[in-house]
C-alpha cells in the first residue's frame, strides 16, 4: 500500500498519469455538468409549466374541500390558496350575461402572473393578488358584452360589487379548454353574500398548492390516500397534455445529451488506459525481474487506479459543479430568472461513474499487465499482450451499457442507443477492416509521403481499427446530437408556427356552415377546417355495461362519467399516427372506431373491442379497428375517439373549428358573435404564447447542453490523439534519423490523420444516420428527414478535426530532436 | 553437497515454434558455476547468449532440462516463486538499462529494496549511488542522464540488494568504448567488494578476458568453457 502510494506520487510527479487524469477529469466533468444542469433546467421547466396551473399541484373537488387538506399543506411547509368557480348571470342595469364566476383567496395565484389593466384595452400591469372584498374584475369579453366601465357597480346574485379592473391574463384560465363563458373574478369571501351557492349548484372547488418538490411529493402521497369521492389531485403533467408532450421531449433530449457525454467519457478513459498499459509494459517486466510477484504488481496498479480514479472524479465533479453554475449564471433570465438549487446527487454520480469507468476499462488491461513476460527486459519485442485489442474492452463495454441504461432513465431509449453503439463497433470492425484492406493495397500504388502516411495506417491494423472506432463513436455521438437537435427544433417550430390557430369556435350548427364560409371569405381569412362533434357517453365495452366504480383510477372514472366529444372522419390526419390496427378505407361501411392510445390504456380498451356510446338517447356500437397517437402540442382540434363516417354521420352534430386570427383584428370576433349568436369563441392566444415561451426556452437549454457536449467531445478527441503520441514520436524519430525532412514528416502525419479521420467520419455518419432514423421513429416520435449533410460534415469534419487535434498533439514530434526521442523511448 | 555451485544447468534445450517449423535455439547445454566466480557467455549474434541468460535467471522456461540456483530447482517454482528468488539473490544489468522513466535515479535504486519491504531503502540507495559516483544526480530522471550515467544507476540498482548472483546482458552494448570501460571497472570493483558471482553476456573479447572463464556458444551449442 505504502509502495503503491509512493509509486503513484512518483509517477504523477513525472507526468506519467497526466493523460489518464485529464481524460477522467474531462469525462466526469462532462457527465456532472450535464447532469447538474439538466437537473436544474428540468426543475425550472416544470416550475414554469406549473404557472399554467397557477400552482405546482391542485386538488380539485365538486364539494368544499375539507380544511384538513389545507392545514396539512401548511404542516408540510407548502403554501396554499383556494378558489371556487361556478356559472352565474352577471347583471348591470338592464343587461345581463352568463359568466364563469371565480372566487379567489389571498395568495392567488401561487405560480404565474395575474395581469390586469385599469381600462378596456389599457396598459397591462401585474397584480399582486386577486380582487379586494367588495370589488370584482371582469375579462374583456364580459366588459364588451355588458358595455361595462371601471368603477361601475354590478349585481352578482344578492351582492353588489364595484368593478375595479380588467383581467388581461389569468394564469390558470387555460386549464379547462372548453370553458365557454366570460370571466368575473371576485374575492372568495364575497361569495357567501351572493347566496348563489345552493345545494345542487355546479361549483368547482380548487385548493392550490406550491412549494419544494420533496414536500410536494410527500404531500401528494399523504393526500392521495385521503381523497373522497369527487376529489382529485393534478400536477402539471396530469392537466396539460400539450405541455407534457413538450416537456417529455425536452427531458429525453437532455437525457440523450447526458448519455452522449457518458459515451465520450468512456471513449476517453478506454484510450487513456490503453496508453497507460502500453507505457507500463517495461515497468512491469522490470518489477518482475526485481522480484515482485504477479499479485503484488496487480495490487500495486489497482491501488494506483483507485486513488487516481477518486482524485480525478472529485476534481471532475467539482469542475462540473462550477461549470453548471457558470452556465446557469449565463442562462439567467433566459430560461427562468432563478434556477432552483441543484441537488448534490450529480456529485456522487460523477464520482461513481468516474471510478466505474476507470476500473471497467483499466482492470482487463491490468490483468494482462501483471502477466507481461519477464523476458521482455531482454527482448523488447516480446510481451505486448495480444488481447489488448477490442476483446479487452468487453468489461468496459458492459459497464458502459450499464451506465447508459442508468443515464437513459428509460429502458427503450437506453436500448436504442446501446444498439446504435454496438452497431457502430461491429460495423466498424467490418467496414473499417475492409477500408484498411483497401488502403493497404493502395499503398503499393502511391509514392513518397503518401506511401508512409498510408503505410502508418495500414501497418498496425488492429491499433488503427481501435482508434478509428474510438474516433467514430465520439464523432457519431456528436453528429447524432446535431441531427436530432435540428430535427427536434424544426419539428417544434413547425408544430407551433406563428400562424398556428389561436381561436376556437364551437357550437356551430350544420345549417350555419355555408354562412360561416361566406363570413370568413368576406373577412379575407382562409376558410376554416370544420370538424363535426357528436356528444356521447361510453356505456358499454364488448356489450358489458361499464361503471365508474370498475376503474380504480380517478381519471378513468371521470372519463366514464362525462360525455365524450366524438367526431367522424374519412381520412386520418397528419398529426395522428396509427400505432395499432389500420384506418378504415373510404368506401367501407362497417361501424368502426379509432381510439387515442393513452385513453385506450386508461379505460382498458383494446383493438377489436366493441364500444357502445349513448348519443342523444340512442345507442351506437362499433368495433375498435385502430389505436392512434396524437401530437397534442400542435394546438389543433383533436379527438380522443373518432368514428367511421358510416357510424356517426347520421347522429346530431355540431361543428368545431380553429383558426388563426392575426393580432389587431380582434374586433372581427364581435361581428362573428353578432351574426352567429349561438357561437362560442374561445381565445387560446394567451395559452399559445405560454406554450411557445416554454418551447423557446427548452430550445435554448438544448442548444447550450449541446454546445457543452460538443466541447467535451473535442477535448476527448484531443486526448485520443494524445494517447498514440508515443508511438508517433518514435516513428517520427526513426524516420528523421533515416533522413526524412520535417515537411515530409508533417505531410505523412497529415495524411495519416486525415485518412483515419475520414474513415471514422464515414463510420460515424452511417451510425448517426441510422440511429437518428430509429430515434426519430421510435423514441422522439418525429418524422425523419434524411440529411445528406451528415456525410459531408462527418467525413470532412472527421478528417479536419482529427488532423487538427492530431497535429496539435504531435507538434512536438516535429520539433523534438530524434536522438532525444530515441533515447527516451529506449531508456 | 553441491553447495559451492551457485548455478547448475543440466541439458538445457530451448525450442520455439515458428511458422516455418520448430527452431531450436539452445541444444542440450550443461555447465556449473561456483560461488564467487566471474563467467562470460560469449558468441556471435544469434548464437543464443541472451536466451541462455534468460533461462538462468528464470525469465523464460526451457523446453527441457533444468537449472538450480543455490541448489534450488528453478523450474519447479511458478513465475511468482521465481520472481521471489530473483528478488532474494539476483541482480540484473541490461544492455538497454531498463530504468523506469517515471522514477528518479534514487527512486529507481530504491525500488527493489521497497519491493522487498526494506525500511532503510533511501539511505542504502543513497550510499550506493554515492559509491557509483552519482551522488549529485540522484534527483534526475533517466532521460536527463547520459547513457553511461544511466548504466551506473542500473548497476547501483543491481547491487543495492547485495545479491549473491549478478547477471549482466551486454552491459556495454549501448555505450561508447571509454564510457563502457568505466562501467566495466565499476562492475568488477563492486563485484569484488561484495563477493558476488558475476555472469555476463558479451561479444566484447576484452571484457570476456577479464572474467575467470568464458562459456562459448555457437549456433545454440556450448563449444567451450563447460
Amino acid at each position: 500500500m505504502k509502495l503503491a502510494l509512493r509509486l503513484l506520487a512518483r509517477e504523477s510527479r513525472a507526468g506519467e498519469l497526466t493523460l489518464m487524469f485529464i481524460a477522467l477529469v474531462v469525462a466526469v466533468a462532462a457527465v456532472t455538468t450535464v447532469s447538474f444542469f439538466t437537473d436544474r433546467v428540468r426543475q425550472a421547466l416544470t416550475s414554469q409549466a406549473n404557472q399554467l396551473l397557477a400552482a405546482d399541484m391542485i386538488l380539485i373537488s365538486d364539494h368544499p374541500i375539507p380544511v384538513s387538506f389545507e392545514a396539512q399543506a401548511m404542516a408540510f411547509g407548502l403554501s396554499s390558496a383556494h378558489t371556487l368557480a361556478f356559472p352565474s348571470m352577471v347583471i348591470q342595469g338592464t343587461r345581463n350575461q352568463l359568466a364563469e364566476v371565480k372566487g379567489v383567496s389571498l395568495g392567488y395565484p401561487l405560480r404565474g402572473e395575474l395581469n390586469l389593466s385599469r381600462a378596456l384595452f389599457g396598459p397591462v400591469e401585474p397584480a399582486r393578488s386577486g380582487p379586494q372584498p367588495g370589488t370584482a374584475w371582469a375579462d374583456a369579453r364580459l366588459m364588451q358584452a355588458l358595455g361595462l366601465k371601471i368603477g361601475e357597480v354590478i349585481e352578482l346574485g344578492q351582492a353588489r360589487l364595484t368593478l375595479a379592473a380588467v383581467i388581461a391574463k389569468e394564469p390558470d384560465r387555460a386549464g379547462d379548454f372548453f370553458n365557454i363563458a366570460p370571466r368575473l373574478m371576485v374575492h372568495v369571501d364575497d361569495i357567501a353574500a351572493t347566496s348563489l351557492i345552493q345545494p345542487g349548484s355546479r361549483v368547482g372547488y380548487r385548493l392550490l398548492i406550491a412549494g419544494e418538490a420533496k414536500a410536494l411529493s410527500a404531500y401528494r402521497k399523504w393526500a392521495e390516500t385521503r381523497l373522497a369521492r369527487g376529489e382529485r389531485i393534478e400536477g402539471v403533467s396530469d392537466a396539460r397534455p400539450e405541455i407534457r408532450a413538450a416537456l417529455e421531449r425536452a427531458e429525453r433530449y437532455l437525457g440523450l445529451a447526458a448519455l452522449v457525454s457518458a459515451i465520450l467519457a468512456a471513449v476517453a478513459v478506454a484510450l487513456a488506459s490503453r496508453q497507460f498499459v502500453l507505457r507500463h509494459l517495461d515497468s512491469c517486466a522490470v518489477l518482475r525481474c526485481l522480484g515482485a510477484s504477479q499479485a503484488a504488481i496487480f495490487r500495486l496498479y489497482l491501488i494506483q487506479f483507485v486513488i487516481l480514479g477518486l482524485a480525478a472524479s472529485a476534481v471532475g465533479s467539482l469542475i462540473g459543479f462550477g461549470g453548471q453554475a457558470g452556465l446557469a449564471e449565463f442562462m439567467r433570465g433566459r430560461i427562468v430568472n432563478d434556477l432552483p438549487t441543484p441537488s448534490l446527487w450529480p456529485l456522487a454520480e460523477g464520482l461513481g461513474v468516474g471510478l466505474l469507468l476507470l476500473l471497467a476499462f483499466g482492470l482487463p488491461p491490468l490483468m494482462r499487465l501483471k502477466s507481461v513476460p519477464t523476458l521482455r527486459v531482454l527482448r523488447r519485442e516480446l510481451g505486448v499482450p495480444k488481447q489488448l485489442g477490442l476483446a479487452s474492452y468487453a468489461l468496459g463495454a458492459a459497464t458502459v451499457a450499464g451506465v447508459l441504461m442508468y443515464r437513459a432513465g428509460e429502458i427503450k431509449l437506453g436500448l436504442y442507443v446501446l444498439a446504435g453503439l454496438s452497431g457502430v463497433v461491429l460495423g466498424g470492425l467490418l467496414l473499417g477492416g475492409l477500408l484498411l484492406h483497401v488502403i493497404a493495397s493502395l499503398r503499393g500504388r502511391v509514392r513518397g509521403v503518401w506511401f508512409y502516411g498510408l503505410a502508418n495506417v495500414g501497418r498496425r491494423r488492429a491499433s488503427s481499427l481501435t482508434q478509428i472506432i474510438g474516433f467514430a463513436l465520439g464523432l457519431m455521438a456528436l453528429l447524432l446530437l446535431t441531427l436530432v437537435r435540428g430535427d427536434l427544433l424544426a419539428s417544434w417550430q413547425s408544430s407551433l408556427p406563428p400562424d398556428a390557430p389561436n381561436r376556437f369556435v364551437i357550437n356551430i350548427q350544420p345549417d350555419q356552415l355555408p354562412r360561416l364560409e361566406q363570413f370568413f371569405h368576406a373577412q379575407k381569412l382562409e376558410s376554416p377546417v370544420l370538424y363535426p362533434m357528436v356528444r356521447g357517453r361510453l356505456v358499454a365495452i364488448n356489450e358489458r355495461p361499464i361503471n365508474a366504480k370498475d376503474y380504480p383510477e380517478e381519471r378513468a372514472q371521470r372519463l366514464v362519467e362525462r360525455e365524450f366529444n366524438l367526431s367522424w372522419a374519412a381520412l386520418v390526419r397528419s398529426d395522428n399516427r396509427i400505432t395499432a390496427g389500420h384506418w378504415w378505407r373510404a368506401q367501407e361501411v362497417a361501424d368502426q372506431f379509432s381510439v387515442e392510445q393513452g385513453i385506450a390504456e386508461t379505460l382498458g380498451i383494446k383493438l377489436n373491442d366493441r364500444l357502445t356510446y349513448e348519443i342523444a338517447g340512442t345507442r351506437v356500437t362499433g368495433r375498435v379497428t385502430s389505436l392512434r397517437k396524437v401530437d397534442w402540442d400542435t394546438m389543433r382540434v383533436n379527438f380522443f375517439v373518432i368514428g367511421s363516417p358510416a357510424l356517426l354521420q347520421t347522429q346530431p352534430a355540431t361543428y368545431i373549428t380553429s383558426f388563426h386570427l392575426p393580432a389587431g383584428r380582434e374586433a372581427l370576433l364581435n361581428d362573428l358573435v353578432r351574426q352567429f349568436p349561438n357561437f362560442t369563441v374561445i381565445d387560446v392566444a394567451a395559452i399559445m404564447s405560454d406554450v411557445r415561451a416554454i418551447m423557446e426556452r427548452v430550445s435554448e437549454a438544448v442548444t447550450f447542453v449541446f454546445l457543452f457536449t460538443l466541447l467535451a467531445g473535442l477535448v476527448v478527441l484531443y486526448a485520443a490523439v494524445m494517447a498514440t503520441r508515443d508511438e508517433r514520436l518514435y516513428e517520427a524519430a526513426v524516420m528523421r534519423t533515416l533522413g526524412a525532412a520535417t515537411r515530409q514528416l508533417a505531410n505523412a502525419q497529415w495524411i495519416e490523420f486525415a485518412t483515419l479521420g475520414a474513415l471514422a467520419g464515414v463510420l460515424a455518419a452511417t451510425g448517426a444516420s441510422v440511429s437518428a432514423f430509429v430515434l426519430a421513429q421510435q423514441v422522439l416520435h418525429l418524422p425523419f428527414v434524411f440529411n445528406p449533410w451528415v456525410w459531408v460534415v462527418g467525413v470532412v469534419g472527421g478528417a479536419a478535426g482529427i488532423t487538427l487535434a492530431g497535429m496539435m498533439a504531435t507538434r512536438s514530434v516535429l520539433r523534438t530532436p530524434p536522438l532525444s526521442v530515441l533515447r527516451r523511448i529506449n531508456a | 553437497m553441491s553447495a559451492p555451485f551457485i548455478i547448475q544447468a543440466e541439458q538445457l534445450t530451448k525450442t520455439v515454434a515458428l511458422e516455418a517449423g520448430p527452431l531450436t535455439i539452445l541444444h542440450d547445454i550443461s555447465f556449473q558455476i561456483k560461488s564467487g566466480e566471474s563467467v562470460a557467455i560469449v558468441g556471435a549474434s544469434g548464437s543464443g547468449k541472451s536466451t541462455l541468460l534468460g533461462l538462468l535467471a528464470g525469465l523464460d522456461e526451457p523446453s527441457s532440462g533444468s537449472v538450480r540456483v543455490k541448489g534450488e530447482a528453478l523450474f519447479v517454482l511458478d513465475e511468482d516463486g521465481r520472481a521471489a528468488l530473483r528478488g532474494r539473490c539476483m541482480g540484473f544489468v541490461f544492455q538497454s538499462f531498463q530504468l523506469l522513466p517515471m522514477l528518479t535515479a534514487l527512486e529507481n535504486v530504491m525500488l527493489p529494496l521497497e519491493l522487498a519491504g526494506s525500511n532503510d531503502a533511501r539511505s542504502r540507495a543513497q550510499r550506493i549511488l554515492d559509491r557509483v559516483g552519482l551522488g549529485s544526480r540522484m534527483q534526475h530522471y533517466p532521460k536527463q542522464l547520459s547513457g553511461g550515467e544511466q548504466q551506473r544507476v542500473a548497476i547501483a540498482r543491481a547491487f543495492v540488494t547485495e545479491p549473491a548472483l549478478l547477471l549482466a546482458d551486454e552491459p556495454t552494448g549501448n555505450l561508447d568504448s571509454a564510457t563502457g570501460a568505466n562501467v566495466i571497472e565499476l562492475l568488477f570493483a563492486l563485484n569484488r567488494e561484495r563477493g558476488a558471482t558475476l555472469l555476463l553476456v558479451t561479444h566484447d573479447t576484452a571484457l570476456a578476458s577479464r572474467c575467470g572463464r568464458s562459456l562459448r556458444l555457437d549456433a545454440g551449442r556450448l563449444v567451450a568453457g563447460a
